[in-house]
C-alpha cells in the first residue's frame, strides 16, 4: 500500500490534501474516494447492471418453456405467480444432468485439493529447504507458467490412449493438475517465503521436523494464500470445458460439457439450459462466501516484535 | 542442566565471509554468560551455531558431554529466545508456551500443569487465551521466555530479547530475567549489544569484536582491568577517556605521564601491577581515565596534591539529577586506533572520530550534582591516578605484566 502517488506518469497526480500528512498511493486513493455518497449509487448501479444476465439466467430457469419461448424473461417480474420450479424438477430426473453434476464434482474436488497438497510441500521446499539447484528449478516451474494448454493436448492424448487414461475422470484430473501446479507452486513460495524465518527457527528449536513445522506453522499461516489458490483453482475446473470436452467421454463428461450438448444451432433446450446453468454457477458462489473469511489480513499480526 | 563448550569455533559462510574465528568458550552448568559486542561482531552467528540454526565451520560445541555439531536443534534441548520473540500468531498464549511439549508429545495433563506453572510465574496467568497479536510488546517478550522455560532444557539461549522494548520496560525485565535465570538456576548463553545489559545481568561476560573474542571476565573486573583499548572503551557508559600521553622518569626514578601540558604522576602502586610500564619510560602511550575518577577538586575542599590534577575549560555540561557530566578540553591529542574507530562505527559516528593530530582531546568528567562546574569556566579535576589505565598505541593491549 506505500506505492508512491506519483508512480502514474501518464496523469499528474494531485497535490495530496493537507490532512492526509502523507502521500498514499493511487489505489487507496481510489479506494478513498470510492466511500462518497455519489460513487457507491454509481458502483451500486454498475453492479446491478453486471448481474443483469445472471439474474434474467435465474428467472428463465423458474418459468414454464412454454412461456419461454413466448415472451421476454422479465415479463413474469409483473406476474411472480408464473415462476415455478418444474425445470429443476425435470433437470433432477435427467440422468445425464445429474450424472453430469457429480462428475463436475468428482473432477473438481481431487484437482483442487490435489494442486493445494502437492503445490503447497512443493512451495515448502522451494521457500525453506535448502538443496543444489532450488532457485534454478524454481524458474523452470515460474516459466511454466507461460506454457499454454493447447500446446499438450495431442502428446497427452496420445500418452492417455496408451495408458488407458483417455475417457476418465482420472484423466481430466490429471491434467488439471499438472497446469494448476505452476501458479499453485508460484503462488503459494512467494507467499510462505514471507513468513517470518524465525517463526520456523523457534518451531525447530521447540522441536519440530520438517513435517511438524510444514503442517503445523506454515499451513495455518499460508491460509490466505491457500485459499485464494483453492478458490481460483476450483473456479478453473469447474468451469473448464476444453479440456473435459477432449478427455472425458459421455460417462465421465462434467456439467460444461453436459450443457453444451444441450444446446443446438437453432433454439436450445431453455428449460434444461437455464437451471442446469444456475446450477454450475451457484456452487462456486457458494464456495466463495464460504472461504471468504480467509482473505481478512492481518493474519501475521503479533507473531514478531 | 549442562556446561555448554566452544572449542575453536569458527564460521565461514559460503561467500567466504568469515563470522567468527577460533572462538573458545565454557558457560559452566548453571553459570549466565553474556557475549556482547557491537553489531556485526559474530556473537549472533556464535549463539546461533549453538541452537544448531548455523552450521559450525571449524571446532565443535559441545553441550553437556556431547558434541552437538551434527545434532539438529531439536535435539540439542537448548531452548532459545528470539529478539523478535517468533511467537506463532495463529496460536494462543497457551498453546504457543506449550508447543514444544506438544511436539514432545508429553501427556496433556502434564503440557497444562506445565504451562499454567510458566504462565504464573510470569505474570501471564490470565492472558493465556490471548493471541500474540492482543498482547503488549511485554507480555509477548514474556510468553518467549515462557516458551523457553517450560521446556525445562538444559540450556538457553537469548538473543537480544529486550532490544524490541522501550527503555523503561527493559530495565523491569531485565530485572525480571535476571532473577528467574538466577531461580531456575540454567545455563544461560545471553547475546546483546548493550554493555549495561552486560555488566547487569552476566556472571560473566564475553567480549567480542569482528568474530574474535576480546576478553572473559566477571563484569567488574571486565570494567577494572580490561585487556585492550577495545574492551576499555566498549564497557562503560560515557565510555573511558583516552588520549595519547608520554611517560616520564625523573632523576629521582619516579614515573609521570605527560598529559599535553599537564604531568600526572604515575603511583607506585600503578607501577607495581604493571611492571611492563616501565619499558615505556620516555615513550608515548595511551592513557585511559574513567570519568568516574575525576573528581571536581572544588568540591572536595582539599588542595589536590601536584601530580594528581587537570586543569581545563569545560566545554557543556550535562545535569543527569544524580550526577553531572561535564565535557572538557586538554591540550593532549586524543588516541586514535582501529579499535578507537570501530567503537564510533557501532555507534555511527565514524564522522566525529577525533583526528589524531589534533592538538585537543575531549574528556568526559563524572561530577556529584553539587558541582558548581559552569559552562566556559574553568575546571580544576584530581585525578584519581592509582586507577590510570595504560595501553600500547601499537597494538592496544593493556600494558600489564608482559613486556
Amino acid at each position: 500500500m506505500s506505492a508512491p502517488a506519483a508512480s502514474d506518469p501518464t496523469k499528474p497526480s494531485p497535490p495530496p490534501r493537507p490532512e492526509m500528512g502523507i502521500r498514499r498511493g493511487l489505489a487507496s486513493r481510489i479506494v478513498g474516494r470510492t466511500g462518497g455518497g455519489l460513487a457507491a449509487v454509481l458502483l451500486a448501479l454498475i453492479a446491478l447492471f453486471w448481474l443483469m444476465p445472471t439474474f434474467g439466467l435465474l428467472v428463465s430457469s423458474l418459468r414454464d418453456p412454454q412461456e419461454m419461448s413466448k415472451s421476454g424473461w422479465w415479463k413474469v417480474l409483473g406476474k411472480p405467480s408464473d415462476l415455478t420450479f418444474s425445470n429443476y424438477d425435470k433437470l433432477l430426473d435427467n440422468k445425464d444432468m445429474t450424472r453430469a453434476f457429480f462428475n463436475t464434482i468428482w473432477i473438481t474436488v481431487p484437482s483442487t485439493l490435489l494442486v493445494i497438497l502437492i503445490g503447497s510441500l512443493a512451495a515448502y521446499a522451494f521457500a525453506w529447504l535448502e538443496f543444489p539447484g532450488r532457485d534454478w528449478l524454481f524458474l523452470v516451474v515460474v516459466g511454466l507458467l507461460v506454457v499454454p494448454v493447447q500446446v499438450a493436448l495431442i502428446p497427452i492424448s496420445k500418452l492417455y490412449g496408451d495408458t488407458g487414461l483417455f475417457g476418465t475422470i482420472t484423466g481430466v484430473v490429471l491434467f488439471h493438475v499438472a497446469f494448476g501446479l505452476p501458479f499453485a507452486v508460484f503462488l503459494l513460495r512467494n507467499y510462505f517465503a514471507g513468513i517470518p524465518r524465525d517463526l520456523l527457527e523457534a518451531a525447530r528449536m521447540d522441536g519440530g521436523t520438517d513435517l511438524t513445522i510444514f503442517f503445523r506453522v506454515i499451513l495455518p499461516l499460508g491460509l490466505p494464500a491457500i485459499a485464494s489458490l483453492g478458490i481460483f483453482q476450483f473456479l478453473w475446473v469447474w468451469n473448464d470445458m476444453l479440456i473435459a470436452l477432449i478427455y472425458a467421454d459421455t460417462e465421465s463428461a462434467p456439467l460444461t460439457v453436459a450443457l453444451q450438448s444441450q444446446s443446438r444451432a437453432f433454439g436450445a433446450n431453455i428449460d434444461v439450459l437455464a437451471p442446469g446453468a444456475f446450477l454450475s454457477l451457484i456452487v462456486p458462489v457458494l464456495v466463495f462466501f464460504g472461504f471468504q473469511r480467509y482473505f481478512v489480513q492481518g493474519v501475521m499480526a503479533g507473531a514478531v516484535k | 542442566m549442562a556446561e555448554v563448550v566452544l572449542d575453536g569455533v569458527g564460521k565461514v559462510y559460503t561467500d567466504g565471509t568469515r563470522a567468527v574465528t577460533s572462538l573458545d568458550l565454557t558457560v559452566a552448568d548453571g553459570e549466565f554468560l553474556v557475549l556482547v559486542g557491537p553489531s556485526g561482531c559474530g556473537k549472533t552467528t556464535a549463539l546461533r551455531m549453538v541452537a544448531g540454526l548455523e552450521e559450525i565451520s571449524e571446532g565443535t560445541v559441545s553441550i553437556g558431554d556431547r558434541v552437538v555439531n551434527r545434532v539438529p536443534s531439536r535435539d540439542r534441548d537448548v531452548a532459545m529466545v528470539f529478539q523478535s520473540y517468533a511467537l506463532y500468531p495463529h496460536l494462543n498464549v497457551r498453546d504457543n508456551i506449550g508447543f514444544g511439549l506438544r511436539l514432545r508429545k508429553l501427556p496433556k495433563t502434564e503440557i497444562r500443569e506445565r504451562v499454567d506453572r510458566a504462565a504464573r510465574t510470569l505474570g501471564l496467568a490470565e492472558h493465556l487465551g490471548r493471541k500474540p497479536r492482543q498482547l503488549s510488546g511485554g507480555q509477548r517478550q514474556r510468553v518467549a521466555m515462557g516458551r523457553a522455560i517450560v521446556r525445562e532444557p538444559q540450556a538457553f539461549l537469548m538473543d537480544e530479547p529486550l532490544s524490541n522494548l522501550d527503555a523503561k520496560l527493559r530495565v523491569q525485565m531485565r530485572a525480571q530475567i535476571a532473577r528467574l535465570t538466577r531461580e531456575l538456576g540454567v545455563t544461560t548463553l545471553y547475546v546483546t549489544h548493550d554493555q549495561t545489559e552486560a555488566m547487569t545481568l552476566g556472571d560473566r561476560v564475553a567480549v567480542m569484536k569482528k568474530g574474535v573474542l576480546q576478553q572473559v571476565a566477571p563484569p567488574q573486573e571486565l570494567y577494572d582491568h580490561p585487556v585492550n583499548l577495545f574492551v576499555a572503551g566498549f564497557i562503560g557508559s560515557p565510555a573511558m577517556n583516552l588520549l595519547t600521553g608520554a611517560l616520564t622518569r625523573d632523576e629521582a626514578g619516579d614515573f609521570a605521564v605527560d598529559v599535553g601540558s599537564q604531568r600526572l604522576s604515575v603511583p607506585a602502586e600503578v607501577l607495581a601491577a604493571r611492571p611492563a610500564l616501565a619499558g615505556y619510560a620516555g615513550r608515548s602511550l595511551i592513557v585511559g581515565i574513567r570519568p568516574e575518577d575525576l573528581h571536581d577538586a572544588a568540591l572536595e575542599g582539599a588542595e589536590p596534591a601536584p601530580g594528581a590534577v587537570l586543569r581545563a575549560e569545560a566545554d557543556l555540561v550535562e545535569a543527569m539529577g544524580s550526577e553531572v557530566l561535564v565535557h572538557v578540553s586538554v591540550d593532549a591529542p586524543p588516541a586514535v586506533t582501529e579499535d578507537v574507530q570501530e567503537l564510533a562505527r557501532d555507534v555511527g559516528a565514524e564522522e566525529q572520530v577525533p583526528d589524531p593530530d589534533a592538538a585537543h582531546s575531549e574528556l568526559v568528567a563524572r561530577f556529584g550534582p553539587r558541582t558548581r562546574a559552569r559552562e566556559g569556566a574553568g575546571v580544576v579535576m584530581r585525578v584519581a591516578t592509582d586507577r590510570l589505565h595504560f595501553f600500547d598505541p601499537e597494538t592496544g593491549l593493556s600494558i600489564t605484566e608482559d613486556a
